[in-house]
C-alpha cells in the first residue's frame, strides 16, 4: 500500500475492477436469493453495506486487543449483534419486505463477504482506510445486486419496483413474463453471464484452465 | 414416520441448500474443483448439520422461545431476538468440537478435512439450517431430519459438480468464462434438474 493512504482506489476498486462478487467469490449466496426483485434487491444491498462498514470500523478499532485464536468467534459476535439491530429495524419499518427476505437478513452474519474483508483488510488497518474499503465493497455488492435484481424483475415480470414497465400480453401489451426468471436457475445464468462480461472487459482476470494436461495424464496413470 | 422421509427427500432435494435456496454457494463453489475435496466437505456438512439442527432446536424451545421462562414466572419473556448469536455460538462450538475430536481420535480423517472445518462455522447453510427450523417450528425429530437431509443434499449437489467440472478440462472454453463464469452457469443447469423433483415432491 502506498505511504498516503489511496481513499479513491480504495473505494472505487471493489466497485467493477476488484468486484467482491464477480472476482473474489464472496457473498454470493445473497446475492442469488434475494434478488426476484429489485425492492428486496436494494434492501439487502443497503443493509450489508451498513452492517459490514460498521462491522469494520468496529473491528478495526479494537483489532490490537484481540487475541488471535479467537478473533472468529469476536469478529462473528460482532457481526451478528449489528446483523440483529438492522433486523429488528427491518422488521418494525418495512415489515413486508421484511417477510419477503426472510432468513436472508439474519444470513447476513455468515456471509462470506463481511468475515472476508475483515479478516483481509479490517484486521490490518486504521478504522478510517478499513471502513472505506468496507462501504466500496458494499457498493460492489449492491452493484451486482441491482443489476441482477432489475434484470430477474424486469424480464420475469415486466415490473421494476412494482410498476409495469413492460406492456404485458394479458393486459394487450406485447410482453410474454418470461416465469423462468423468477426461478433459481436463471440467477445462476445471469450472475455467470455477468462474470463473463466483467472478464471480457478486464482479460487479465480471466483464470488459468483448472487442469492442465500434464496433471490429467499423471491422474490416469 | 413417513411423514419424516418426506421431509428428509424434500430438505436434500426438491429444497436442495445450495442449488435452489442459494445457501452455502461461496463454499460449494469454492470447494467443487476436486470430487475428492468435493466428498469431504459434504461428509463434513452432513455431520455438523445433523448436530446442529437438534441441538439448536432445543435451545430456542427451552431458552430463547417466547415463554420459554414460564416455569420461572417469567412468561412474557421473549429472548427469540437473541437466536442469532445463540445458533452461531453452538455452531462455532460443535464445529470447534468436531475438529479437537477428530484431531485426537482420528488424525487421518483430520488431516483430509483439515481446510474445511473451520469454515464451515461461517457457512451460510448450516447456519441457515437453524434460522429455517424457527421459521418452520420443527419438532427435535423433524430438525435432526430436516438437518441430516439437507446435509445430505448439499454433498450430494457438490459431488456432482465436482465431478461436471473435472469433466471439464476437456472442454475449450472461453477465456471469460473459465472458471467462476462456467462454474455458476454448471449450478444453473444443475439446478434445473433439481427444480424437476420440486415437482415430484409436489405430486
Amino acid at each position: 500500500m502506498a505511504a498516503r493512504f489511496a481513499f479513491w482506489s480504495t473505494l472505487t476498486d471493489p466497485l467493477i475492477r476488484q468486484n467482491p462478487v464477480t472476482l473474489q467469490i464472496l457473498g454470493i449466496c445473497s446475492a442469488l436469493a434475494v434478488t426476484t426483485s429489485l425492492a428486496t434487491a436494494l434492501t439487502m444491498a443497503a443493509s450489508l453495506t451498513v452492517v459490514i462498514t460498521l462491522a469494520a470500523g468496529v473491528i478495526s478499532l479494537i483489532r490490537r486487543h484481540i487475541p488471535d485464536t479467537i478473533r472468529l468467534i469476536v469478529q462473528i459476535v460482532i457481526v451478528a449483534s449489528l446483523v440483529i439491530v438492522i433486523d429488528q429495524i427491518l422488521q418494525a419499518y418495512f415489515a413486508e419486505i421484511s417477510r419477503a427476505l426472510s432468513v436472508f437478513v439474519a444470513l447476513i452474519t455468515t456471509n462470506c463477504l463481511v468475515l472476508g474483508r475483515t479478516e483481509t483488510f479490517a484486521r490490518h488497518n486504521a478504522p478510517g482506510p478499513a471502513m472505506v474499503d468496507a462501504f466500496g465493497n458494499g457498493l460492489g455488492y449492491s452493484l451486482v445486486l441491482i443489476i441482477i435484481g432489475s434484470l430477474r424483475e424486469l424480464f420475469g415480470k415486466g415490473e421494476l419496483f412494482g410498476h409495469n414497465v413492460l406492456p404485458l400480453a394479458d393486459s394487450g401489451g406485447w410482453f410474454t413474463p418470461l416465469s423462468l426468471m423468477l426461478l433459481a436457475p436463471s440467477a445462476f445464468f445471469l450472475l455467470g453471464g455477468l462474470v463473463w462480461v466483467v472478464r471480457s472487459i478486464y482479460p487479465e482476470q480471466a483464470e488459468a484452465p483448472e487442469f492442465d494436461a500434464t496433471e490429467r495424464r499423471g491422474a490416469a496413470e | 414416520m413417513t411423514d419424516l422421509g418426506a421431509l428428509f427427500l424434500s430438505a436434500s432435494f426438491a429444497q436442495n441448500m445450495p442449488l435452489s435456496l442459494f445457501l452455502g454457494l461461496c463454499t460449494f463453489l469454492a470447494l467443487s474443483k476436486r470430487p475428492e475435496s468435493a466428498i469431504g466437505l459434504g461428509v463434513a456438512i452432513t455431520g455438523v448439520m445433523g448436530v446442529t439442527v437438534p441441538l439448536n432446536q432445543l435451545i430456542y424451545t427451552y431458552v430463547l422461545a417466547p415463554g420459554a421462562w414460564g416455569w420461572a414466572g417469567m412468561p412474557d419473556l421473549d429472548l427469540s431476538y437473541l437466536a442469532l448469536i445463540a445458533f452461531i455460538g453452538v455452531i462455532a462450538a460443535t464445529v470447534q468440537l468436531l475438529e479437537m475430536l477428530l484431531d485426537r481420535f482420528f488424525p487421518a480423517i483430520y488431516a483430509a478435512f483439515g481446510v474445511f472445518l473451520p469454515l464451515l462455522t461461517v457457512q451460510c447453510a448450516i447456519l441457515a439450517g437453524s434460522l429455517f427450523m424457527v421459521e418452520r417450528r420443527y419438532t427435535v425429530a423433524e430438525s435432526a431430519v430436516f438437518g441430516v437431509g439437507s446435509g445430505v443434499g448439499f454433498a450430494v449437489a457438490v459431488v456432482m459438480l465436482s465431478a461436471v467440472r473435472k469433466r471439464l478440462a476437456y472442454a475449450d472454453l472461453p477465456a471469460g468464462l473459465r472458471g467462476l463464469g462456467i462454474t455458476f452457469i454448471l449450478a444453473g443447469l444443475m439446478s434445473l434438474g433439481f427444480s424437476s423433483f420440486a415437482q415430484m415432491a409436489a405430486q
